[in-house]
């Protein structure tokens, strides 16, 4: 058993986070620069040869700087689907797509192909008409298509497990960088400000809270790289761990940042301050597909009448990714 | 990254899960813990045979009879002996605190004399750091500790001291220097549990057993070749012990959380739950999964780096929370039956026991107010409270 990150994981966190703090808004051509496009598409097409463990460390990281733009709707959602040719040119950084599971959709704004679900299939979306909606969280987009027909065959829905695991990691560990940075912010505030004399850092009132925000927030973690592994190595427990790890994360990246705000006061409640957005994209993160809830009746329903033996090890369900 | 036992992990697994197929015996599978651990023989029948069979002190050095085994496998062992529901060695304290404080401090002499004895479960070990007036605050330690003819003569009062009954020796916190005060002036040291002026009182607790006691020194005599550590440094010897308190012991409390879900499923099942009672039972266990991933990131930093991860001291906090919310949960799963005393309760009254028992979680081995400002102190680095 090993469940540490190699140095070369370590090293592409480290590249990943100078880059988006010199770079925030990134091209799709600057992420496929850096070969973040084919992590884990096969060397033939292009890609890195790489795993989800090394997506994971991104979206973690993506997740962090509240990153706009196509990675989560392309490598995140959609990429199992793709036959050799799309994944190739996603690697190249020529193409970017979003896949309409539910529906909203994430990313329409910027995805070059969408992919729709239909009969037995996923399918090349074509035609139709894109409408992109306002959304509270302004660092990810959603919209809806209208008409439009099902063009190219892509792949079998048979893909939809995987990519309901994958999608739902992908969002935990965007929820554990957005939660990572909230407290982070929350602990600079908590160390420096003083009142009563003291910094309020001091008070049991503020550390405590905290104390349970990073509690929450390694746990988080925990699932997340959890489910992360269990989708790179096509374990049998990967639906259950990525809802797992999705209703856990995403919840408690909402409940840290309610932490961080209050522990800011008035400062974490106005416009200027960060923390609207990082809790923002927790809120938008938790609502997306299936909610907290949702995923946990599945996870009663594995556990209590799927499974006649041990809780240990449930049988794989498939967690359907709703809209 | 790899989540799957090496193949000499999952070796050393399959032998212990069929050794202990074999040798655990039926009364004492499932056995609740509470008082009745500590009484008859079988307690320390079942813990020799654990360390005939070389179970006991895996990860010790093999010249003070350990086992010179990786920390995996003393994870590997608390996770299978919770989950086959088999209760621990009774020489917890001996193991788990007191011998690891004799490995870092003790003198040659004191590591040939205590650790085999201790390993085989011949001689038994209770702590005596807790007094009436000083609990989570330790440093406020007042049992005295006077130097006489190279020796010690030991007067004072320790209270919630697992073990103490049976008992052949004390690990003991000791103000040497009366004019001390706090952190300085402390002294470690050996307490013969027979030698006179020692008396034990048990303490009834929320359950109606004992499984603690008050210990009463006067003018105890306490030899020189008793002392761990050094006159006045106690309170780093003590810091040792507490460290050991908080190790691999999380491995344990997960497994036996995930013995105690398995149980609520078991009894959702059979009694039936609504929808939120649904919502609970996933939350559990995806928490449970947690705190699980959680021990094993620790544990494989300590294994690259020799120091275990930060995350790891958040175990016993989540899991005693975890273990009172499952508790909890079943009674109100039990509905009016939650009121039935043991004779008349479904399940042998295990749910009501369970429930009142886990009540002391949040307050033995370190309160979750004090492991919060852990937390907040050690690992965030926010401003000392004190």
């Amino acid at each position: 058993m090993d469940f540490t990150f190699t140095s070369e994981q370590e090293a592409l966190r480290e590249q990943a986070r100078e880059f988006l703090a010199a770079t925030p808004e990134p091209t799709w051509a600057q992420l496929s620069e850096l070969g973040w496009t084919g992590v884990s598409i096969a060397e033939e097409e292009g890609g890195a040869g790489l795993s989800f463990i090394e997506e994971a460390v991104l979206f973690e990281e993506l997740g962090r700087a509240l990153y706009r733009g196509p990675y989560f709707a392309t490598i995140g959602l959609t990429l199992p689907a793709l036959p050799a040719e799309d994944r190739a040119a996603v690697a190249a950084g020529d193409a970017s797509w979003t896949l309409a599971l539910g529906p909203l959709v994430p990313d329409l704004d910027s995805a070059d192909h969408v992919a729709i679900v239909g009969g037995d299939g996923v399918f090349e979306l074509e035609g139709g008409e894109r409408e992109v909606l306002s959304t509270t969280d302004e660092t990810r987009s959603l919209g809806v298509v209208r008409g439009g027909e099902a063009g190219r065959r892509l792949a079998d829905s048979t893909v939809l497990a995987e990519i309901g695991a994958r999608s739902q990691t992908a969002l935990a560990l965007e929820a554990c960088g957005v939660a990572r940075l909230a407290l982070e912010d929350a602990l600079e505030y908590a160390s420096s400000r003083e009142q009563f004399g003291k910094k309020i850092g001091v008070y049991q009132a503020v550390s405590h809270p905290l104390a349970d925000a990073y509690t929450r927030i390694e746990l988080s973690r925990s699932l997340a790289l959890w489910a992360a592994w269990c989708v790179a190595t096509g374990d049998a427990q990967a639906a259950i761990a990525a809802a797992a790890a999705k209703s856990y994360a995403s919840e408690s990246a909402v409940a840290v940042c309610e932490t961080a705000i209050q522990s800011l006061g008035g400062i974490g409640f106005t416009w200027e301050h960060r923390l609207q957005r990082l809790y923002k994209r927790a809120l938008g993160i938790e609502a997306f597909g299936a909610s907290g809830a949702r995923l946990r009746a599945e996870i009663a329903g594995a556990l209590i009448e799927l499974q006649a033996g041990s809780a240990e090890a449930p049988a794989p369900v498939t967690i359907t990714q709703g809209g | 990254m790899d989540l799957r036992d090496t193949p000499e992990e999952a070796a050393f697994r399959a032998e212990l899960r069929s050794w202990l197929e074999e040798n655990l015996p039926d009364g004492l599978q499932g056995h609740r813990g509470g008082a009745t651990r500590f009484e008859g023989p079988e307690m320390r029948e079942w813990s020799r045979g654990l360390y005939e069979a070389g179970y006991v002190g895996l990860t010790w050095p093999e010249e003070y009879g350990g086992g010179g085994a990786p920390y995996t496998h003393q994870a590997i062992f608390l996770e299978e002996l919770a989950r086959a529901e088999a209760p621990p060695h009774i020489g917890v304290i001996g193991i788990g605190m007191a011998g690891p404080t004799i490995i870092a401090h003790g003198t040659d002499a004191q590591k040939a004399r205590y650790l085999a004895p201790l390993l085989a479960a011949e001689e038994i070990w209770c702590q005596g750091f807790s007094e009436p007036g000083a609990g989570s605050d330790l440093a406020g330690v007042r049992t005295s500790a006077r130097q006489d003819n190279g020796g010690f003569v030991v007067d004072g009062q320790k209270v919630w001291s697992s073990f103490a009954h049976i008992a052949d020796f004390c690990i003991l916190l000791t103000r040497s220097d009366p004019d001390s005060t706090r952190h300085a002036g402390l002294t470690y040291l050996i307490v013969d549990m027979h030698a006179p002026g020692v008396e034990v009182r048990p303490l009834r607790q929320i359950t109606g057993e004992a499984e603690f006691n008050e210990i009463f020194f006067s003018d105890v005599h306490v030899p020189a070749e008793n002392l761990l550590g050094d006159v006045g440094g106690g309170w780093q010897v003590a810091m040792t012990t507490l460290l050991h308190e908080r190790g691999t012991l999380g491995f344990a409390l997960q497994a036996a959380l995930e013995v105690q879900i398995r149980k609520l499923v078991t009894l959702a099942r059979d009694r039936g739950a609504d929808a939120l009672q649904r919502d609970r039972i996933a939350r559990e266990w995806v928490e449970m999964q947690a705190v699980r991933f959680t021990n094993y990131r620790s544990l494989s930093t300590l294994m690259k780096t020799g120091l275990p991860g930060p995350e790891g001291s958040i175990s016993k906090l989540v899991w005693s929370e975890g273990n009172q919310r499952v508790t909890k949960l079943a009674l109100e799963i039990l509905g009016p039956d939650a009121a039935l005393g043991e004779e008349n309760a479904p399940y042998g009254g295990y749910w009501q026991y369970q429930q009142l028992r886990s009540r002391g979680n949040t307050i033995e081995a370190g309160t979750s107010e004090v492991l919060r400002n852990i937390v907040a102190e050690r690992v965030l680095g926010l401003p000392y409270s004190r």
